[in-house]
Parts: structure tokens; C-alpha cells; sequence
């Protein structure tokens, strides 16, 4: 059976580095996946590929909704539907923050600009930051940048939501607004793969949880299963640490 | 004659101030597009060195190293005596212009590069994610950014380009600087020299000036 995202064999290499070492994955339509594991595991490696932000090598195969991830004139096809948000937000300073959700509608979608504005004004209010259209990011704090880029990926309606750590940048008061725009999302139906340290996020909102290390998938199972009975020692000792200190 | 009278004889400067007048308007016609022509020029060279076939790239490069080392005269008495021997006949107006481009794309586009270089990866991945193709990301998110960070060099780069146009009285084109010298023969006192220098001081004092207050304000993190 073949997930909405596929990934087949996902070898990639950094210079003689082997950064990611086969990994075989299927993410079903609407599925929320947290992708948790020790740093220079792989993760963000991992969901970079999927809207090949890296490239990958040619036996390896990744596939968003039947279409194969390949550079060329498909690939613009593939990220229009994959939003991405990054740990450190990389919103546009020169924009102010409806004109940062604007852009990608009205450039790639052909959107018109009123109707582009008015889909950002309502982006705004469903991330809680309807009076903050006008300001530029820099006037923002973390947690409120982080939230408009989310309403800039969703701008594209995108099927799939790719977030690369996206609270590990953000002082500890404000991960909670993040976290909870982004549990809001999981509601909708949207497929989200989050690769995250967040180990309560991922209990509570993920479908499964994936544990990687050294550019594995060393387990994948549904929260409840894999946090209270870790099949592997490699999944043990890492929960242990990030859990019980 | 005291000093006075030989440098700052303003009799021959009122007399030869219309002189003067009309080599300033073709310098600074000359400066314009040239500065115009060069922005264009480096822009499209920039592209080039950063994102074009590996061997463009390479030829590129050594366009932009070559024509930034050849001296500007050198260059400017090729352009105007040597490429009539192969047929090519520039007007003295046209081979300032050639010249000064030439030169100028070539700084131009290393100016850009840095401006580029300067955004962060983010940027440009951000872009992608969002679907935005190449040149969309450039015009849209990438230049915007980068040319409020290089407006201070380049304008010390169009400071040169008006400097430079001073050359082009070598190819016997009537600007500021070869008025002034004719003026100064007629009158046989080097008066309207000084007052081309004066001319030329006036344009480009607060050019320079400009860059300064802009470049205060950059590492403020403004602008």
C-alpha cells in the first residue's frame, strides 16, 4: 500500500557523510507525524527532502500525491502543495506581514490582489493576529513571526505541512501560542510531518511518532505505544533522557 | 599677476562659465548613461557569474576580473583608436560611453554579488517551499532585500562613473573637464580649471556625503 507520501530507499549523503541511510516511509493522507530523535539524527534532513530543499540520490525515490519529487518543472507543482515552516521562521523583512502571506498566491497561484489580501486578512485572524497586518516581521515578537509564517504556508492550501522544529528558536514563553495554532491545524485534516522536540506535542497530537538516529527510522508508532512501551533501546535511552530529568 | 589673479581671475571664469556649462551638461549626460547602462550591464553579468552554466560562469568571471583591472584610459584609447582598425568607429560620445560601462558593469556586478551573497539561505528556501521559481525569487525576495544593502557602494561607484568621465576628454569629447582646458588656452589663465573643479565638487561632495549618512544608517541595521 502506498502512503500520500512515499518515500523509498532515502539515501542521502554529505560529501562522505551518510546523513540519511535508507529510509523507507508512508504517510497516509491527513496524518500527523512527529519525527522525534537525538540532534544529527537525520530529521530535519528528512523532511527537507520531501520538498527536495535537499537534494537526495537517484535511487531514492519520494513521491507527494503520486507525483515524483524530481527537480524540474514538476518540483514548483510539489512545493505549491507542501508549505514548509522553518525553525527560524524566515519570513520576508521586506514585506510587511500581509504582503509576506500575499506573495506566494498572487505569484504562483495568479491570485488577484484583493482577493489575495482578504484570503491573508483571514489567515491572520484564524493564527490570532489581525491587528498585526500592517507591522513588518521585525516588529513582531518570535512566537507571533513564527505564527504568520504558518498563515503564509497555509496561503498556498497546501495538502501537506512540513514544520522543521519549528519552536526551537522561540523563547519558552511563547511555544504555546505556536503549539497551539499548530494542534488547531491537525484538526483540519491537513497531512502534517513535524520534526520536533516538543515531546508533549507529539503525545498528544500525533498519529505516530517516529524515532530516528544516525539517519534511521528506528521506530514508528502511535503515541501511546510509543512513548509507555518503546520497543527499542535506541528509543528507550532517548526518551529517558528527554523525559525523566 | 599675483595668485589670486592667476587661479581665481573671475573675469575669465564669468567669461568662460558657458563654456563650461555645456561640458558639464555632456558629463553628466555621459555619467547618466553610463551609470544606467552599467547597472544593467552588471545586473545581467551577476546572474551570470551565480547562476548560469558552469563555463558562462567561468567566462564571467574573467570578464569581471579582466575589466576591472585594465586601467579606464588604457581601455577608452582602445575602444576609440584601435577598434577602427577592424572596422568598428565609435563617436567620441559612444567609446566614453562603451569604456565606461565596460568598466563599470564589471564593479557593478561584483557589487550585486555581495548584496546576494549577504541573504541568508532562509531566504532563498523559503522561496522555493512557497513554490516561487528562480526568477520570482530573485525580483520578489532576494534583490529587493539585497539592494538596499548595496545602494552605499554603488553609489560610490557612481561617484567613479562621473569621476571617470573626465577621461573622455582624451578622445577629444567636449565634456567639463576638456571645455575647461580650452577655456583656460583662450584665456591663458588656468581659472576655469578651478572652476571646473569647483563644478565638479559641487555635483559630487554630496554624493559622497549621501554614501556616508547611508552607510551610518545600514550599520544601524536601518534604512
Amino acid at each position: 500500500m502506498s502512503g500520500y507520501i512515499s518515500i523509498r530507499n532515502l539515501q542521502k549523503f554529505y560529501g562522505h557523510y551518510h546523513a540519511l541511510r535508507g529510509i523507507d516511509l508512508e504517510i497516509a493522507r491527513g496524518e500527523v507525524v512527529c519525527v522525534v530523535g537525538p540532534s544529527g539524527s537525520g530529521k530535519s534532513t528528512l523532511i527537507r527532502c520531501i520538498n527536495r530543499l535537499e537534494d537526495f540520490s537517484n535511487d531514492s525515490a519520494i513521491h507527494v500525491d503520486g507525483v515524483p519529487v524530481l527537480p524540474g518543472s514538476t518540483l514548483a507543482k510539489v512545493r505549491a502543495e507542501v508549505g514548509m515552516v522553518f525553525q527560524s521562521f524566515n519570513l520576508f523583512p521586506h514585506l510587511t506581514v500581509r504582503e509576506n502571506i500575499m506573495l506566494a498566491p498572487r505569484r504562483v497561484r495568479g491570485t488577484t490582489k484583493a482577493a489575495a489580501a482578504a484570503q491573508a486578512d483571514q489567515l491572520l485572524a484564524r493564527v490570532g493576529l489581525e491587528t498585526q497586518a500592517d507591522k513588518y516581521p521585525s516588529g513582531l515578537s518570535g512566537g507571533q513571526q513564527q505564527r504568520v509564517a504558518i498563515a503564509r504556508a497555509l496561503a498556498m492550501e497546501p495538502q501537506v505541512l512540513l514544520f522543521d522544529e519549528p519552536t526551537s528558536a522561540l523563547d519558552p514563553e511563547m511555544v504555546g501560542e505556536v503549539l497551539d495554532v499548530m494542534r488547531d491545524l491537525a484538526q483540519t485534516g491537513v497531512t502534517m510531518v513535524v520534526v520536533t522536540h516538543e515531546m508533549g506535542f507529539a503525545r498528544q497530537v500525533a498519529d505516530r511518532v517516529i524515532f530516528m538516529d544516525g539517519g534511521e527510522v528506528i521506530e514508528a508508532a502511535p503515541p501511546a505505544e510509543f512513548f509507555s512501551a518503546p520497543r527499542e533501546t535506541r528509543t528507550r535511552n532517548f526518551l529517558h533522557a528527554v523525559l525523566d530529568h | 599677476m599675483d595668485l589670486f589673479e592667476t587661479f581665481f581671475n573671475l573675469e575669465v571664469l564669468a567669461r568662460s562659465f558657458p563654456m563650461l556649462l555645456k561640458g558639464l551638461w555632456l558629463t553628466l549626460q555621459l555619467g547618466a548613461a553610463s551609470i544606467l547602462a552599467g547597472l544593467v550591464l552588471g545586473l545581467a553579468l551577476c546572474m551570470m557569474r551565480l547562476y548560469s552554466a558552469r563555463p558562462v560562469q567561468i567566462l564571467t568571471r574573467i570578464y569581471i576580473d579582466v575589466f576591472r583591472s585594465i586601467p579606464l584610459l588604457v581601455l577608452l584609447i582602445i575602444v576609440y583608436y584601435a577598434l577602427p582598425f577592424v572596422g568598428v568607429r565609435l563617436s567620441p560620445f559612444a567609446s566614453a560611453m562603451t569604456a565606461l560601462t565596460m568598466v563599470s558593469g564589471a564593479y557593478t556586478a561584483e557589487i550585486f554579488r555581495s548584496g546576494i551573497e549577504a541573504i541568508p539561505k532562509g531566504q532563498f528556501e523559503a522561496a522555493a517551499a512557497l513554490g516561487l521559481g528562480h526568477r520570482q525569487t530573485m525580483i520578489d525576495v532576494i534583490l529587493p532585500q539585497s539592494i538596499r544593502m548595496v545602494i552605499p557602494p554603488l553609489t560610490n561607484n557612481s561617484i567613479n562613473v562621473v569621476k571617470d568621465t573626465a577621461l573622455a576628454s582624451v578622445v577629444a569629447m567636449p565634456d567639463l573637464l576638456k571645455q575647461a582646458t580650452q577655456a583656460q588656452a583662450l584665456a591663458a589663465n588656468p581659472s576655469p580649471l578651478i572652476g571646473a573643479a569647483a563644478i565638479y565638487l559641487a555635483f559630487l561632495l554630496p554624493l559622497v556625503l549621501l554614501v556616508s549618512r547611508l552607510e551610518r544608517r545600514l550599520s544601524r541595521g536601518r534604512v
